[in-house]
């Protein structure tokens, strides 16, 4: 389990492409999600609630995401674009919401 | 302040959004203490509509205006399903009573003119709005005439149905291929890039093919581009051939797919070399260039588009004005509905900085996803992530991209995923724009 929660290398490549910014604005970054996801997270239709996901879950689901490592349709896709930090950021916003 | 400082800072302030959310919806606007400042929002659309709910949430001691000549909002995404026999005008048509409730002063007029100096829009109707910030969302305009004898008269015969508007072209387009004689030829104009929703032009094609496998089996669609390849082409033309058979021809420029002269007359045609096309129906999707008020008030560039600085998307020309949406220089973002609603919270982020003491978000990322239809249970999507750069935008290396390709028999299920997606997509976005 420890070593599926690290993040597989073609993440950890396309990530380094951006400088690292200390602490990204987690609610900021989460806007963007309700343009599919809903407000705050709550979800809509076929797409999943993200209101309260466990901060580890969510990061181990979304290195899955970004290493084609688990099934999906557009997350792969997405997951790429983001850096540790934004993925971090995220996961502290959605596990804090009830 | 330091890095710290600003963090806690957004987040109590979203927390306290949230916790706060259902009061806001019952909460009269105009009770509000709306003193510190003014942030008047052109345009209700995608950018606009999205600007005045975010703004009207996250900083409630601005006063929040929003100007759109419409009584209420016609998307153009899922229009291309009301040709498909999939969706009624009044499932695409949003009422303004949502942001109204929210506190936002919506006024339905005309933007006409901005005093940039002055900090001053005057409306079609003679009333003066003062503002400190103004978020101008207008969206596109059409180049008539850019293409011969295509004018406002002749949109009539040969709709564009490119914007919402009262939802007429459209409903125009439906009834026009209702009426399609049997084995008919469905003409489309397609414009070179950049124009709105880079991908329309090609969901339309297949929701009119949709319509047509069952009412008109023998129709034919003849779709004239401008360039030589488009958004998710290869998934596009995939699903063409597994759901449509030979029913649609693509003739990109290189073929002479350019159309240069329309006669809605004599229903033709005209291509760049001068070979004459009849059609029984007739849709021109015209050339686009930002919409009148920004370019009568200096903001454009000669390509017809708003140059903005990338992280606030001020206008180049002029302080104080923040363009979003379709009108600005946004390459290689799509003119797109979600990039529109993504940059929207930006650049009040930015406009309002000032005013309310809350930084603006200095590092932004910026979201696009288009989904389209290309028949029934088949969905198929774009997604990107955007970040500023010293002079513009950048597409984040190894991300984004399009749907996998492969044979339906594979694809199937991916497919139907993506077409429920698309419209819970649909339902999320219009909510963060009126609810």
């Amino acid at each position: 389990m420890r070593t599926r929660l690290l993040l597989p290398t073609t993440l950890a490549l396309a990530m380094a492409a951006w400088p690292a910014v200390a602490q990204p604005d987690g609610p900021m970054l989460a806007e963007a999600c309700a343009g599919c996801h809903g407000q705050a997270g709550a979800g809509q239709g076929a797409i999943s609630d993200l209101r309260g996901y466990d901060r580890d879950a969510f990061l181990l689901v979304w290195a899955e995401f970004a290493a084609d490592e688990r099934p999906a349709t557009i997350m792969n896709r997405i997951a790429r674009g983001y850096t540790e930090a934004d993925v971090e950021a995220l996961a502290d916003f959605f596990s804090s919401l009830e | 302040m330091t890095r710290q400082t600003r963090t806690t800072l957004t987040r109590r302030g979203f927390g306290t959004l949230i916790a706060a959310s259902a009061a806001t919806l019952a909460t009269p606007g105009l009770l509000r203490a709306n003193t510190n400042g003014r942030l008047l929002v052109v345009g209700g659309g995608f950018g606009g509509a999205s600007a005045a709910r975010f703004a009207r949430i996250n900083y409630p001691d601005v006063s929040v205006t929003l100007v759109e000549p419409q009584t209420s909002f016609v998307t153009c995404p899922y229009g291309n399903l009301i040709l498909g026999g999939r969706k009624q005008l009044s499932d695409i048509t949003h009422s303004y009573d949502g942001l109204r409730a929210r506190g936002v002063q919506v006024i339905h007029d005309r933007a006409q003119e901005i005093d940039a100096e002055g900090h001053r829009v005057t409306l079609a109707g003679g009333d003066v709005l003062d503002y400190d910030k103004l978020i101008l969302s207008p969206g596109i305009a059409l180049r008539w005439n850019a293409i011969e004898g295509y004018d406002e008269a002749a949109s009539e015969v040969f709709p564009h149905a490119w914007w919402g508007g009262d939802g007429s072209q459209i409903t125009t387009l439906r009834a026009q291929l209702e009426a399609l004689p049997e084995g008919g030829v469905v003409g489309m104009a397609i414009p070179d890039n950049p124009f709105r929703c880079p991908p329309g032009p090609y969901e339309r094609i297949s929701m009119i093919a949709h319509h047509l496998k069952q009412a008109n089996p023998t129709a034919k669609i003849l779709a004239f581009d401008s360039k030589d390849g488009f958004a998710k082409q290869g998934l596009f033309q995939d699903a063409w051939e597994e759901l449509y058979g030979d029913m649609i021809e693509w003739i990109p420029a290189s073929q002479d797919g350019r159309i240069m002269r329309v006669d809605t007359e004599n229903k033709l045609f005209v291509s760049e070399f001068g070979e004459e096309h009849h059609v029984d129906l007739g849709n021109v999707i015209p050339p686009q260039y930002a919409a009148g008020i920004a370019r009568d008030a200096g903001l454009a560039n000669d390509s017809g588009w708003v140059p903005v600085n990338p992280r606030s998307f001020e206008a180049e020309a002029a302080r104080d004005i923040h363009v979003i949406g379709d009108a600005n220089v946004g390459a290689p973002m799509p003119k797109s509905g979600y990039i529109a609603n993504s940059t929207a919270k930006t650049a009040v982020t930015a406009a309002l900085a000032e005013i309310s003491g809350r930084p603006a978000w200095d590092d932004p990322v910026y979201f696009n996803t288009c989904y389209s239809h290309a028949g029934e249970d088949y969905g198929i999507s774009v997604a990107a992530i955007f970040r500023p750069t010293d002079d513009g935008f950048e597409a984040t290396p190894d991300s984004g991209g399009v749907s996998p390709s492969g044979p339906l028999s594979e694809m199937s299920r991916n497919r139907r995923l993506e077409a429920r997606y698309a419209d819970a997509w649909y339902a999320s976005i219009t909510d963060d724009m009126f609810s």
